[in-house]
C-alpha cells in the first residue's frame, strides 16, 4: 500500500519574536497515513495538532525531518502546488474559508486556480456539491446557510480540486450537534465511497471513534496510536493526558473499578449495552 | 411570594411586517428563583438565544413580559438599564469582545459602566478574576496574548465582575477541549454558590447540562416544551431524540438495556449509571 | 437593526435581466445615466421613466424591495429637493417670505432633480439586485482588462472587491453581536455628548478590527491551500459570452439614448 502522508522525524518550533527562542511544538514525530484510510488525530487544545495539520499542506515547513505527501517532499518549492493539489485542507471556521458569495462560485475557486477548463469545472463543481448534499443550494449566498451547510460547502470546494487526501482541522468545533452530524456523515461517505484519505483533527472522542485509526497527540508526542477500540481502552493513559474515552468505555471503566471485569473496547452503544447485559445477567 | 424572575407569555417576532418575518418565541412562561442552576437546551433556531436576550432587556418582547423582582423591566427606562447589571449575559464566543490593553481593564469595563468607585471596581475585578482562575500576574498582560481558553475566562470574568444576580451564559464551553470545558463549568458553579446567584446556561452539550444543573428548560420550535429536573427530562429521552437533540451516550446505553428487557431507570451521567448497575449486581462483586 | 439593510444585495432569479451578461448591464447602466443626464424636459424624463419601469417589470424584482432599499437615501432626495426649491431663482416669485423666495422654476427644477436622482438610484439598485456580485466583478474585470496592459492590477482589484462583498454581511452580523455583547456589559451608545459617543465606539471597533484581521489571515491561508496564486493561469467556471439577448439590450439602449437626444434637440 502506498502512503498518502509520511512524516519522518519531524521537528518544528514556532519562530520566536525578536531574539527570544522559539516555542518547540514537536521534537521528533514520525507517522504514516496509508492511502484511502481514515485517521483521527486527537488531542487537547495546545497539543500541536493544528500545527501538525499545517505541515501536511506546506503552510508550515519542518525545522527538522521531512514530510512527504504522496512521495513529494513538502519543502521542495517546485512541488508546492502539486502538494496542495494532493492534500486539501478544511479549517475550523467555515466563514473564513469561503471566498465567494455564491455557493457554486466558491466551490469553483480551487479548480479555477488550477487552470482547469471551464466545462470541466462546471462538472466538478456539480459533482462535488452533490457529493456533500448541497447541490440544491448552489445558487445561495453562503452567509445565509447554517454552520453545517457552510462547512459542507467548504468541503465541496476542496473535493472539486480532486485531492487524494483531505485534512480537516477541527471542522465541527463551531457547529451544533445537527451540523456536526452532517459534516461527519459527509466525511465518512467521502472516505467510503470515493476512497479519499481522510485525516480528521478533533477533540471530540465520539468523532474519533468513527475513524479506522486514532492517533493521540500530547505535548508534541504521539501518546497512543491504533484502532479506536485499542486507543480508547487505555483509559488511564487518556486520563493522564487530560482526555477522556467515550462515555460507553468510561462507564465500563468505572464499573471495573467497582469490581466488574468488563471489556474496555466496546465503543458503540449497542455493544456496550450487550456487554453490560451479559455481565449483569451472568 | 413573587418569584425572583418571571417570564410571562413571552413572544418575539423578528422583522415584523417584512417578507423576513419570523416568529422566534411564542408563549414562553416560566419563573426562576435565586440560587438555581438552570440549563436551557434546544437545537439551533429553537429560540433559546432569543429567549436569553430578553432576560436582560437586550431585546424587547413583541408580547408578554419579563418581571424581575416584581417589576416589569420595560415599565421604565432606568429599570431596563438596571436590569442589564442585575442580569449578566455572556454571549457565545465572548472572547471576541475583548478590547482593552490589559486583562484588568477589560474586566473593569462592566463595573465602570455601572458607575462604581475605583476601590469597588478593583475589589470586583480581583474577585471575578479569582472565580475564573486568572492570576494577578495575568491581570496586567494583554488579553490578546492569552490562549483561547483563558480569553474565554477573561470574558466571563468581565460579566461576573458586574456581580449579576442572574448570570446567563450562551454556550460557554463551545469549541473548548473537555478539560477546559469542565474547569469553566466549575468556575461558574463556584460563582453561583458564593453569590447565591441564579445561573442559566444555554448549551448543546446534553452531558454538560445534565451533570451540573438542577433544572432544565427544553425549547423546540420557538416554544418551551419541557421544564423539570434533569431526571424528569431524561425520563422523556425518546422525545428528546425525536426533537433532534443529542442525548448523552450513557442515557442511550440505558435506553438500549431497557429495550433488551432490563428494568433500569433513566440516567444521564457516567457515575450514576455505574452506581445503578453496581447496586443491581447487589453492590458486591467478587473480583 | 443593521441586518435589515438591503443596499447592494443580490436577489437571485432567472429573469431576462438576470440572464444578461454583466458587461451588458454595466454598459447599460452607463448609457442609462448618460440618458438621464441628457434628459431635460418632461417628455424625455417620461421616456427614461418608462424604460426604467419596463426593466423593473422584466426583472421580476418586487417593487417593494426596491422602495425599501431606497429608504436610507430618502434624506438625500429630500435634501436635494429642498436645496433646489430655495436656491433657484426665476422671474416671478410664487412665495416671498423675508429672504426666502420660491420660484416656479425652483419647484420644477427640484422635481426634475429628485426624479433624476430617484431614477439613478433605482437603476443602480437594479444592477446590484439582478447581478450576483461575482459576475459583477467578473464583468468589471473583463471590461477593464485592456488596462492590464498599463500594468494596472485589474484581477487583484476585482478579487478584492469580490472578497469585500462576500464579507460585508458577515461583518455586519458580527458588529451586531459585538454591540449586543458590550451593551450587556452596560455600554451606552445612545446618550452622552458627541465625544462620549465617539469614545463609546471603541469597545465595538477594536474587537471588530481584530476579528477582521483574524478573518483576513485565515482566509489568506485557506486561499493559499486552494492553490490561489494570483490571476495568471486562472480559468473561470462561467465564461462571459454575449448572447442574442445582449444585442437586443444594446439596441434598446441605442434607441433610448437617441430618443432622449431627439426630444432634447427638438424640445418637445
Amino acid at each position: 500500500m502506498s502512503k498518502a502522508i509520511s512524516v519522518e522525524h519531524l521537528s518544528y518550533s514556532y519562530p520566536g519574536v525578536d531574539d527570544t527562542p522559539g516555542v518547540a511544538v514537536f521534537e521528533d514525530i514520525s507517522l504514516t497515513v496509508e492511502d484511502g484510510s481514515f485517521v483521527a488525530v486527537l488531542g487537547s487544545n495546545g497539543c500541536g495538532k493544528s500545527t501538525l495539520a499545517k505541515q501536511f499542506n506546506a503552510i508550515l515547513l519542518p525545522c527538522g525531518g521531512k514530510v512527504y505527501i504522496c512521495g513529494m517532499d513538502t519543502s521542495d518549492e517546485e512541488r508546492l502546488i502539486a502538494v496542495r493539489r494532493s492534500v486539501g485542507m478544511v479549517f475550523q471556521n467555515p466563514d473564513n474559508q469561503i471566498v465567494a458569495n455564491v455557493v457554486e462560485e466558491d466551490v469553483a475557486f480551487g479548480p479555477e486556480n488550477l487552470g482547469v477548463a471551464s466545462p470541466v469545472i462546471r462538472q466538478r463543481v456539480d459533482n462535488a456539491l452533490r457529493q456533500v448534499g448541497m447541490y440544491e443550494y448552489r445558487e445561495h449566498a453562503p452567509h445565509l446557510l447554517s454552520g453545517g451547510q457552510k462547512q459542507r460547502v467548504a468541503i465541496a470546494g476542496i473535493i472539486a480540486m480532486e485531492p487524494k487526501c483531505i485534512v480537516l482541522d477541527e471542522p465541527t468545533a463551531m457547529l451544533d450537534p445537527q451540523g456536526r452530524k452532517e459534516v461527519m456523515d459527509t466525511i465518512l461517505a467521502l472516505n467510503a465511497q470515493k476512497g479519499i484519505t481522510v485525516v480528521l483533527i478533533t477533540h471530540h472522542m465520539d468523532e474519533a471513534a468513527m475513524a479506522q485509526r486514532v492517533v493521540v497527540l500530547s505535548n508534541g508526542r504521539i501518546a497512543a496510536d491504533g484502532t479506536p477500540a485499542e486507543v480508547f481502552s487505555q483509559v488511564d493513559l487518556l486520563h493522564s493526558i487530560r482526555l477522556a474515552s467515550p462515555e460507553t468505555v468510561e462507564l465500563c471503566y468505572e464499573l471495573n473499578r467497582k469490581g466488574f471485569s468488563l471489556p474496555l473496547d466496546k465503543l458503540s452503544v449497542e455493544e456496550c449495552a450487550q456487554a453490560l447485559y451479559d455481565a449483569i445477567k451472568a | 411570594m413573587t418569584p425572583f424572575l418571571q417570564v410571562k407569555n413571552l413572544q418575539h417576532i423578528y422583522s415584523t411586517g417584512t417578507p423576513f418575518e419570523h416568529v422566534a418565541l411564542e408563549d414562553v412562561s416560566f419563573s426562576v428563583e435565586r440560587g438555581e442552576f438552570i440549563g436551557i437546551i434546544g437545537h439551533t433556531g429553537s429560540g433559546k438565544s432569543t429567549l436569553v436576550q430578553h432576560l436582560n432587556g437586550l431585546l424587547k418582547p413583541t408580547a408578554g413580559s419579563v418581571i424581575l423582582d416584581g417589576k416589569d423591566i420595560w415599565s421604565d427606562k432606568a429599570l431596563t438599564r438596571q436590569c442589564r447589571f442585575k442580569v449578566g449575559l455572556v454571549f457565545q464566543y465572548p472572547e471576541y469582545q475583548l478590547f482593552e490593553e490589559t486583562v484588568y481593564k477589560d474586566i473593569a469595563f462592566g463595573p465602570k459602566n455601572m458607575g462604581l468607585d475605583n476601590a469597588e471596581i478593583d475589589r470586583r475585578v480581583r474577585k471575578a478574576a479569582g472565580f475564573v482562575g486568572i492570576s494577578e500576574q495575568q491581570l496586567e498582560s494583554s488579553p490578546f496574548d492569552l490562549s483561547g481558553g483563558q480569553k474565554r475566562r477573561v470574558a466571563i470574568a468581565g460579566v461576573i465582575a458586574m456581580e449579576p444576580e442572574i448570570l446567563i451564559l450562551d454556550e460557554p464551553t463551545a469549541g473548548l477541549d473537555p478539560e477546559s470545558r469542565e474547569e469553566i463549568l466549575q468556575n461558574i458553579d463556584a460563582y453561583r454558590k458564593a453569590q447565591n446567584a441564579t445561573v442559566m446556561m444555554v448549551s448543546h452539550s446534553m452531558s454538560d447540562v445534565a451533570r451540573i444543573t438542577q433544572r432544565l428548560l427544553v425549547m423546540n420550535g420557538s416554544h418551551l416544551v419541557m421544564d423539570g429536573t434533569p431526571a424528569e427530562i431524561f425520563n422523556r429521552a425518546q422525545e428528546l431524540t425525536d426533537m433532534g437533540l443529542d442525548i448523552p451516550e450513557v442515557t442511550r446505553v440505558f435506553l438500549r438495556l431497557r429495550q433488551m428487557g432490563m428494568d433500569v431507570p433513566n440516567v444521564y451521567t457516567v457515575s450514576d449509571a455505574a452506581q445503578v448497575l453496581f447496586s443491581m449486581k447487589g453492590g458486591r462483586i467478587d473480583a | 437593526m443593521l441586518k435589515d439593510i438591503t443596499l447592494g444585495q443580490y436577489f437571485p432569479g432567472n429573469s431576462p435581466i438576470h440572464r444578461l451578461d454583466p458587461r451588458t448591464k454595466l454598459i447599460w447602466l452607463i448609457g442609462y445615466i448618460v440618458a438621464l443626464f441628457t434628459a431635460g424636459n418632461w417628455a424625455s424624463y417620461l421616456v427614461v421613466f418608462l424604460f426604467l419601469a419596463f426593466v423593473v417589470a422584466l426583472s421580476t424584482i418586487p417593487l417593494k424591495s426596491i422602495l425599501t432599499g431606497l429608504k436610507p437615501l430618502v434624506f438625500i432626495l429630500i435634501f436635494t429637493g429642498v436645496l433646489n426649491v430655495f436656491f433657484t431663482t426665476g422671474e416671478k416669485p410664487l412665495i416671498a417670505f423675508g429672504v426666502i423666495r420660491i420660484y416656479r422654476e425652483g419647484i420644477i427644477r427640484a422635481v426634475f432633480m429628485m426624479a433624476r436622482i430617484f431614477m439613478l438610484i433605482c437603476g443602480t439598485f437594479l444592477l446590484t439586485y439582478t447581478t450576483s456580485p461575482i459576475s459583477l466583478t467578473d464583468g468589471l474585470e473583463s471590461l477593464l482588462s485592456p488596462l492590464k496592459k498599463l500594468r494596472l492590477p485589474v484581477h487583484e482589484l476585482s478579487m478584492m472587491m469580490c472578497i469585500a462583498l462576500r464579507f460585508i454581511p458577515t461583518l455586519i452580523e458580527e458588529t451586531d453581536k459585538i454591540m449586543s455583547a458590550q451593551k450587556a456589559r452596560g455600554a451606552d451608545f445612545e446618550s452622552g455628548k458627541l465625544m462620549q459617543r465617539v469614545k463609546a465606539l471603541i469597545p465595538i471597533l477594536v474587537p471588530l478590527f481584530i476579528s477582521a484581521f483574524r478573518r483576513a489571515d485565515e482566509l489568506a491561508t485557506a486561499m493559499e491551500c486552494r492553490c490561489y496564486q494570483g490571476g495568471d493561469g486562472r480559468t473561470k467556471m462561467k465564461l462571459l459570452r454575449y448572447k442574442l439577448l445582449d444585442f437586443k439590450a444594446f439596441l434598446l439602449l441605442v434607441v433610448l439614448i437617441c430618443a432622449v437626444i431627439l426630444l432634447r434637440v427638438f424640445g418637445l
